[in-house]
């Protein structure tokens, strides 16, 4: 957590946590994407910020699940009452198999960093969600710090999704943009939406330079970000395996 | 005398009593830092026993046989020579066998020392089980208060900064069938002759000066209720004796085996009645191995009186009958037939009281109530809930506001002591026992069993802020309410808890602060309606259900909790909208994917519920939305269909 720990051994780990584990192969680079310009490794636990586009979209939720995908711990979900109000609560049956939520219901954004701290602080815990509507002043530069401090104590990705919200100034440790483009088509429905499309824009990143890409997510492979050419020439691909 | 009150009166007969020492001379053992003066009692000679104190109006035929009865009984037990060679120790002899209750209880130890009788000189034929209870006699104390709503209305007021002057006289009043009637009266009324249930326009005219407020009975039950409680610091058996329609209340309590923890009987006696000074009742206490024994001697005893275990007999027998918690019809009933004290109707053959009374409610069977009072009827303290196994507690020496620096101790001594019974904590609470007679109580669970002292004391923070100390308090309990078995569990080589027990930690902690409600888990149900498909159980209360089969169908990610309906802007025939309207939004459908037909559930359903055609669809700007239409055009169930948006796909 400190880089000025006294102790010499360039640990990640607070002299007060326990060992940090081993990076999940989940979060090896190879599943977070592909493509030339992925950068170097991912940190295993950090705290990111996803805003939507628009208020009410549902692609940063699908974002973040899938970025959370291969996650067999459970999983916190705090909203705040805007968020249940405006955006809507988790539904069971749409929720990726295999994904353990455990679902927090508080009334303000303040409520809702106390928890994201309690539930850093705890281990066994699989990724912490938390989502928050608006700008409300609770949410500084000193409250995001503290829950970025936390995460990578922790090594949990820790994840916020903002609606409604200007990206103030914050400490997290990767801000993403995140909105819904028109899916892929359904091979056997002209008419119907096929698998969804978002397209991620990382405006800022302490492991790599920002970049925008067109994000999926695939079954197996959780979270994966292509440049549109790709993704428009994936789909191709995809359409032409399946037909044939 | 009435035909129906005809009864075969006896003459007095000796009555030989197991206890022959006379009364013990009690010492002057008031409590020294009691607030109020001595009560004002009419003197009670120490020998022989006394006649009733007040209130009770001197009657002097009850006084001599109260004193008739008792010399009787004295003389009796020393002259009285041993018969009945046949059996190894003196019996306690019936005069007359009972109906359908045995005879008394025999000892076969030495005098005085109790046993469980062998089958050896138990005869076949009359042995069954009520005589032959516990040995162990039992400690029971009966608490009267006697100005209980009176001092409760005094208390009030002197927290205003009302209190009104000690020789004012006051009195409370309730509604009855004229008009209003005194309930409760203060000793300057009471000196002036004002009495409880006498109308207060009478009272009025003979004393124009009395203050008249009106009784808050509901308000009496409720302060006597967490009365019980308070007196919890003293026995953990403590049970509420009613209220007295005089303005008066009782409490009782189970004090065996613990009045060593407050030096004996009699000091424990003292401090009782101490502590209720302090707290603003008078109180008279007596302790005896009976309920009604105990009862008969807080109201018409000594003061402080103890009664042994031997001795129940020879201290009921100069009381008026009175002390048997009888109605007043019935002790009218007894005192025409001459019997005015206990010792009385203890002479009275018990054949004739039970042809008499037997078929009566307890409280007007003197047979009952003499049975009771005796010990020959059980009669078990039934506290309003049952103590805790597990509770340790702090006593301070001055009543403190803040109990926060004594909890860490408190919790380390509780999870000693459930580590040592093999036992965890699902729910604690933290009481304080204010110096003004209430208790206030936090409870915070645990949503799996769980011995940490840390933890507990971590599940407090911030709960004690709304805890009332009120003026201060002067002990602290920490119960652990509720409990199960736990198994010791070995914690990683690294010394970090184990997974599951983190979370459940955290589940606590959540749950403490937001409400048992606020954190979730998955609990599926087997509907098919959507919203009724979600099911989420507490987190706290553990186990989850097994999980259900999941759908083929694609289902949003996100639910609109109540749907909302949309405006059509642009209908088609066939398919949803092309164009409507949500939330001052106009979304244009590109592409959609359905329907999907969910009928009603008929078993849950009022007839007449529409069916759903569920449409997942695209809009113009990429983002893609469940919506659906509640019906379809002529299904005569209501005018055109209207379209609701329900989900968001993400």
């Amino acid at each position: 957590m400190c880089p000025s720990s006294p102790e010499p051994v360039p640990s990640p780990a607070p002299p007060l946590s326990p060992p940090v584990p081993k990076l999940p192969d989940r979060l090896s680079p190879a599943r977070v994407s592909r493509g030339p310009d992925v950068g170097p490794e991912r940190p295993p636990g950090m705290l990111s910020e996803v805003f939507a586009t628009a208020a009410m979209d549902g692609a940063p939720t699908g974002f973040v699940l899938a970025s959370l995908s291969g996650v067999t711990a459970p999983v916190l979900w705090v909203q705040d009452r805007l968020s249940r109000r405006e955006a809507g609560v988790p539904c069971l049956a749409g929720l990726p198999e295999g994904l353990e939520v455990m679902h927090l219901k508080v009334s303000k954004p303040l409520d809702v960093l106390w928890a994201l701290e309690q539930a850093l602080g705890a281990a066994g815990l699989g990724g912490v969600i938390g989502e928050v509507w608006g700008d409300p002043p609770a949410l500084d530069f000193t409250a995001t710090k503290r829950l970025a401090l936390r995460a990578e104590a922790r090594a949990l990705p820790c994840w916020l999704i903002r609606r409604a919200a200007s990206a103030n100034l914050s400490a997290a440790r990767e801000r993403w943009r995140v909105g819904s483009l028109p899916s892929l088509p359904d091979p056997e429905d002209q008419r119907a939406p096929g698998q969804p499309l978002w397209s991620a824009e990382l405006f800022r990143s302490r492991w790599r330079a920002p970049a925008a890409w067109v994000a999926r997510h695939e079954p197996g492979r959780g979270l994966v970000l292509e440049h549109g050419t790709e993704a428009e020439g994936g789909a191709v691909a995809d359409l032409q395996t399946a037909a044939g | 005398m009435s035909g129906e009150d005809k009864l075969p009166v006896l003459a007095l007969l000796p009555r030989r009593t197991t206890d022959p020492q006379p009364p013990r001379p009690r010492a002057g053992n008031l409590h020294p830092d009691r607030p109020r003066p001595a009560r004002p009692r009419p003197a009670v000679p120490a020998e022989p026993r006394p006649a009733p104190p007040a209130p009770v109006p001197a009657d002097a035929e009850t006084f001599e046989r109260a004193l008739a009865a008792l010399r009787a009984a004295l003389e009796v037990e020393v002259a009285r020579p041993r018969k009945a060679p046949d059996l190894p120790q003196p019996e306690e002899e019936e005069t007359f066998s009972p109906v359908g209750t045995p005879r008394a209880m025999r000892r076969p130890g030495p005098a005085g020392a109790p046993a469980r009788s062998g089958a050896a000189e138990s005869r076949p034929g009359d042995d069954d089980g009520p005589s032959r209870r516990d040995p162990a006699p039992r400690r029971i104390l009966s608490l009267s208060l006697p100005r209980f709503a009176m001092e409760r209305w005094l208390r009030h007021l002197a927290r205003g900064a009302e209190a009104p002057p000690e020789d004012l006289p006051m009195a409370l009043a309730v509604e009855g069938p004229h008009g209003p009637v005194i309930h409760a009266t203060n000793r300057a009324a009471e000196a002036e002759g004002v009495h409880a249930g006498a109308r207060v326009v009478d009272m009025r005219a003979l004393l124009p000066t009395l203050r008249v407020d009106f009784a808050d009975t509901g308000g009496d039950a409720a302060a006597l209720a967490r009365l019980v409680l308070w007196a919890r610091r003293w026995c953990p058996w403590t049970a509420g004796d009613g209220l007295t329609s005089a303005g008066g209340a009782g409490l009782v309590l189970d004090t065996t085996g613990s009045d060593h923890l407050w030096g004996g009987e009699a000091a424990m006696l003292a401090e009782i009645e101490g502590a209720l000074a302090v707290a603003g009742f008078t109180a008279r206490a007596a302790l005896a191995p009976t309920r009604g024994a105990a009862w008969a001697l807080a109201r018409f005893g000594g003061v402080r009186e103890v009664c042994p275990a031997g001795a129940v007999e020879t201290r009921l027998a100069p009381l008026p009958v009175r002390a048997l918690r009888l109605e007043p019809a019935t002790v009218q009933t007894l005192n025409r037939l001459g019997l005015k004290t206990i010792g009385d109707l203890l002479a009275v053959p018990r054949l004739s009281l039970a042809r008499r009374f037997s078929r009566e409610a307890p409280a007007s069977n003197p047979l009952l109530r003499l049975d009771q009072a005796t010990g020959r009827t059980a009669e078990p303290v039934d506290p309003p809930e049952e103590p805790p196994r597990f509770s340790v507690q702090t006593r301070l020496p001055e009543p403190v506001e803040d109990p926060v620096p004594h909890l860490p101790a408190l919790a380390r001594e509780l999870c000693a002591g459930l580590a040592e019974a093999g036992h965890g904590l699902r729910r604690a609470v933290l009481t304080v026992y204010r110096t003004d007679g209430e208790v206030a109580s936090v409870t915070v669970a645990t949503s799996a069993a769980m011995r940490d002292p840390a933890h507990l004391v971590r599940l407090f923070d911030g709960r004690l802020d709304r805890l009332d100390p009120g003026f201060g308090f002067d002990l602290v309990t920490l119960d652990a309410a509720l409990t199960e078995a736990m198994d010791q569990a070995q914690p990683g080589l690294a010394g970090e808890p184990h997974a599951a027990e983190a979370v459940a930690r955290l589940v606590d902690r959540l749950s403490g602060r937001f409400g048992g409600g606020s954190l979730l888990r998955p609990a599926p149900r087997a509907r098919h309606v959507p919203e009724r498909a979600e099911g989420w159980s507490p987190a706290m209360a553990g186990a989850l259900p097994p999980r259900l089969l999941r759908l083929r169908v694609l289902r949003p990610l996100r639910l609109l909790e109540p749907p909302e309906e949309v405006r059509v802007l642009y209908a088609v025939p066939e398919g949803p909208p092309a164009q409507f309207v949500w939330r001052r939004q106009t979304l244009r459908v590109s592409r959609y994917d359905g329907p999907e037909r969910i009928a009603p559930e008929w078993w849950a359903d009022r007839p007449g519920t529409r069916l759903r055609d569920y449409y997942r669809i695209e809009d113009h700007l990429g983002r893609r939305w469940w919506l659906y239409r509640a019906g379809v055009e002529g299904d005569g169930r209501g005018t055109s269909p209207e379209w609701f948006l329900h989900g968001v796909f993400p």
